[in-house]
């Protein structure tokens, strides 16, 4: 059975980057709770908001961006598909779907986490156990990764599932990055104080990346610093680049080993991805602007994504759209 | 009636108490003939402590819960799992009466595709009068586009179900033939899974008849009926997607035969009559399909034209010999209520032999004596409407109100041709798990069998069991759980 059918190859690529997705936003939230000074200050968490892109949604629901009214849209919103439970729901709802292409372990594990994540309520993100909860969110997404990474049989279904992970992560890294920037901006005279130092610490951590920067940078703790290694690293796991070659590579896999002339473009634009990154220099980056340099690399991540679907999830071409759920 | 030869070699457990009554018992037989193959798995069972049991049962449950055995219940946004409530105590079946039932089902098999071949090809049965021509002809699920098109090795039905009651006797009596798209082997398998996982020990000593070679046995199955000369027929199961109850059964199936689950949505039908997969690498050949899908649903071309589930133009690759479909489309002829009734006599004209399996009784309302033995008798019959599935618009009279029944006799005489009557069958009894006790419950049978070339049957086959006290409803809508069903060596 080599023929895979393309709505299955949507299905793992989605799983992938929704379990992926949930990852990342309980460390998002991890690391906001240890950014905000005061709890209450809403500024502390509206930057979430606003680099999802989900502020007209969020004010329709929400008269303000409180902590708990944030934390609650963001992990047990339901109604909201940008939170955690959706996440998880829509890569349960993937998995089903891809069910007998999946070992057991994964889509056991998955369907616990799941109604487990279902069985959360309002009580349960109290402020004192917010940080053990996102903890729990982490490890119940990693778990995932490391059953798949154990059991899942190395054919299409391994690499979509792979590709979906790998954009996801490279894309989360870049919003993660640009809360710093967010907060960063209304105080440019914080820079480079006892606070400031702090949360580029808190950032690294959420990321589980601090070690690692302080073995490759043991003198001091710039911004620069920071981001050109959550961008550029070629040995950092989170980082874009490292997460543009696992792109690169499992696309570039079912040109080479499946004959899937689907691949080719969006191997191109992964290829052209690294060709970039490859290239690119931090402090010019910060020079001309983080911000805007973060969104460019969002735009391409999502270009992949979108010649995914018309060479290889067989959606008519729209360029600019990108689907967000294998089954609308 | 004493229950002494029953408890002679219970221990001081959970067995002592069980009375089953005036009912057939699968586990201690009748009072006058014990039930010796089960001696083993009742000392087996009696060792252990209530405790014990239904710790035993709450994780099996679980399991099953947690590794999404489930069906699924959407409303809205939201959906609810449940499992089909799962009793750990087994349902055993002797060498002996499987044989009865292995042969019968057989049987009954090959007689319904003779009858199908019969009525989409020379009518032969209709013109000698053994079955009335309209109740064919006239039928709705008769499917007129179907004659004269050939079925490879002449099966139409290649995956069948047929209910199985046992009464107060003992005697194994067919209630219903299910030949379009029975469901719930899966339960099969992944009850026997979870049985040997939580309870070990209750088998020791004794050989059970393995269920777990299904998904190939349907593999192959599928394989000898694809068109002749094709090198590696491509199979694959259509199901009409996630949100259908039976979802997890689809699943289960296209892992076991390890085949692509396909919906409606990924096939094609090309003006080459040839059906394709839409898959990464581009269109896939596919050659025969195990469609869990109706027959009004299957082809919007030729049969329901809003049909969002099917695919335009399968009928047409059927007809040009480029596809096979698995079950055929137009089965529903041969396991309707009033077709049924004609089962006794079919098997006798195909195959000259009496049925191995029984029908309960059953009176035919279009016939002058059954519609009045039917009148007479109203209050102490089961009134079924034919060409109703899945227990719809039944009228059981030793149950129903003084209105039901007289409701029950106006449509029955404004249609008699529209219903049977059957006596109400004592269904035997199992010990199920109930609170802090084993006590008796009504248990069915349904028995799966495959037909490619020929006939093999699952050994054993889905227990349901009525979980309320004194239910005989065994549909899971209506608080039907299930069991393992234990074949002996």
């Amino acid at each position: 059975m080599s023929d895979l059918l393309a709505r299955f190859a949507e299905s793992a690529f989605w799983l992938g980057r929704y379990m992926e997705r949930a990852e990342n936003l309980a460390r998002i939230i991890d690391v906001n709770e240890t950014f905000a000074q005061n709890r209450d200050n809403p500024e502390d968490w509206l930057p979430i908001v606003e680099i999802n892109a989900d502020t007209e949604r969020f004010f329709a629901a929400h008269a303000e961006a409180s902590v708990e009214s944030v934390v609650h849209f963001y992990v047990l919103d339901r109604e909201n598909p940008t939170s955690i439970v959706s996440a998880v729901r829509t890569a349960r709802e993937n998995a089903r779907m891809l069910r007998h292409l999946l070992s057991t372990e994964v889509w056991g594990h998955l369907n616990v986490f799941f109604n487990a994540l279902e069985q959360l309520r309002r009580e349960d993100l109290r402020l004192s156990e917010l940080s053990r909860l996102c903890i729990w969110i982490k490890e119940g997404c990693q778990m995932h990764e490391g059953i798949a990474e154990g059991t899942l049989y190395r054919d299409q279904v391994w690499c979509f599932h792979e590709i979906g992970k790998y954009l996801e992560r490279a894309d989360q890294t870049t919003r993660l990055l640009d809360i710093k920037y967010h907060r960063l901006l209304p105080r440019p005279e914080d820079v480079g104080s006892a606070l400031d130092r702090g949360q580029w610490n808190a950032l690294l951590r959420s990321v589980a990346g601090y070690h690692a920067y302080r073995r490759v940078h043991p003198r001091g703790m710039n911004p620069s610093g920071v981001a050109g290694f959550l961008l550029f690293d070629r040995a950092f796991p989170r980082a874009v680049t490292v997460c543009a070659s696992q792109v690169l590579a499992h696309v570039s896999g079912l040109d080479a080993d499946y004959r899937l002339a689907g691949a080719q473009v969006p191997a191109e634009r992964a290829q052209a991805l690294c060709g970039e990154l490859e290239a690119a220099r931090i402090d010019a980056i910060v020079a001309d602007g983080l911000h805007e340099y973060l969104d460019a690399l969002q735009l391409k991540i999502a270009g992949i994504t979108d010649a995914m679907g018309h060479g290889l999830f067989g959606h008519a071409p729209e360029p600019g759209q990108e689907q967000e759920q294998a089954q609308a | 009636m004493t229950s002494a030869p029953r408890s002679a070699e219970a221990g001081p457990g959970q067995i002592a108490g069980y009375d089953p009554g005036a009912y057939y018992c699968e586990m201690m037989g009748r009072a006058d003939a014990p039930a010796l193959h089960t001696e083993p798995i009742r000392r087996q069972l009696d060792a252990l402590s209530m405790d014990d049991l239904k710790q035993r049962a709450q994780a099996a449950e679980r399991e099953l819960y947690n590794l999404g055995i489930t069906f699924t219940l959407y409303s809205g946004a939201t959906s609810i799992d449940r499992i089909l409530p799962f009793d750990v105590v087994p349902r055993v079946l002797s060498p002996s009466d499987w044989t009865t039932i292995e042969t019968g089902v057989v049987q009954r098999i090959t007689a319904l595709n003779l009858f199908l071949q019969d009525v989409y090809g020379a009518q032969t049965v209709l013109k000698d009068g053994i079955v009335p021509a309209e109740l064919v002809l006239g039928n709705p699920n008769y499917r007129p586009e179907m004659h004269g098109l050939p079925v490879t090795h002449g099966t139409y039905v290649h995956i069948c179900g047929i209910d199985i009651v046992r009464d107060e006797a003992g005697r194994f009596l067919v209630l219903e033939d299910n030949a379009r798209c029975p469901s719930g082997v899966s339960y099969v398998v992944e009850n026997r899974r979870m049985m040997l996982r939580a309870f070990p020990d209750l088998a020791k000593g004794v050989s059970l008849r393995a269920v777990g070679d299904y998904g190939p046995r349907l593999q192959e199955a599928m394989m000898e009926v694809a068109a002749p000369g094709l090198d590696d027929p491509q199979v694959v199961l259509l199901s009409p997607g996630v949100y259908n109850a039976a979802y997890f059964e689809h699943v289960f199936l296209a892992r076991e035969m390890g085949v692509p689950l396909v919906e409606g949505q990924d096939l094609l039908v090309d003006e080459d009559d040839r059906v394709y997969m839409k898959t990464t690498a581009g269109r896939a050949r596919v050659d025969v399909i195990y469609r869990r899908i109706n027959d009004d649903f299957l082809d919007p071309e030729a049969f329901r034209p809003d049909s969002m589930l099917g695919v335009p133009g399968l009928l047409r690759a059927f007809r040009a010999g480029k596809l096979t479909l698995a079950n055929a489309v137009g089965t529903g002829v041969a396991d309707d209520k009033a077709i049924y009734a004609y089962m006794p006599r079919i098997i006798k004209y195909y195959l000259d032999q009496d049925a191995i399996l029984s029908n309960v009784e059953t009176h035919i309302c279009r016939e002058p004596e059954g519609l009045s033995y039917t009148n007479d008798y109203l209050e102490y019959l089961v009134v079924k409407p034919v060409g109703e599935a899945g227990g719809y618009g039944i009228t059981v009279g030793p149950r129903a109100t003084r209105e039901q029944i007289s409701d029950c006799r106006k449509k029955l005489l404004a249609d008699p041709a529209g219903y049977i009557s059957q006596p109400m069958v004592g269904l035997s009894v199992c010990p199920t798990l109930v609170d802090n006790a084993l006590e008796p419950r009504h248990v069915d049978l349904r028995p799966f069998a495959v037909t490619g070339e020929t006939t093999w049957v699952l050994p054993g086959g889905l227990t349901r069991v009525a979980l309320p006290r004194g239910s005989i409803v065994v549909n899971s809508s209506q608080g039907g759980g299930s069991k393992d069903t234990w074949v002996l060596e």
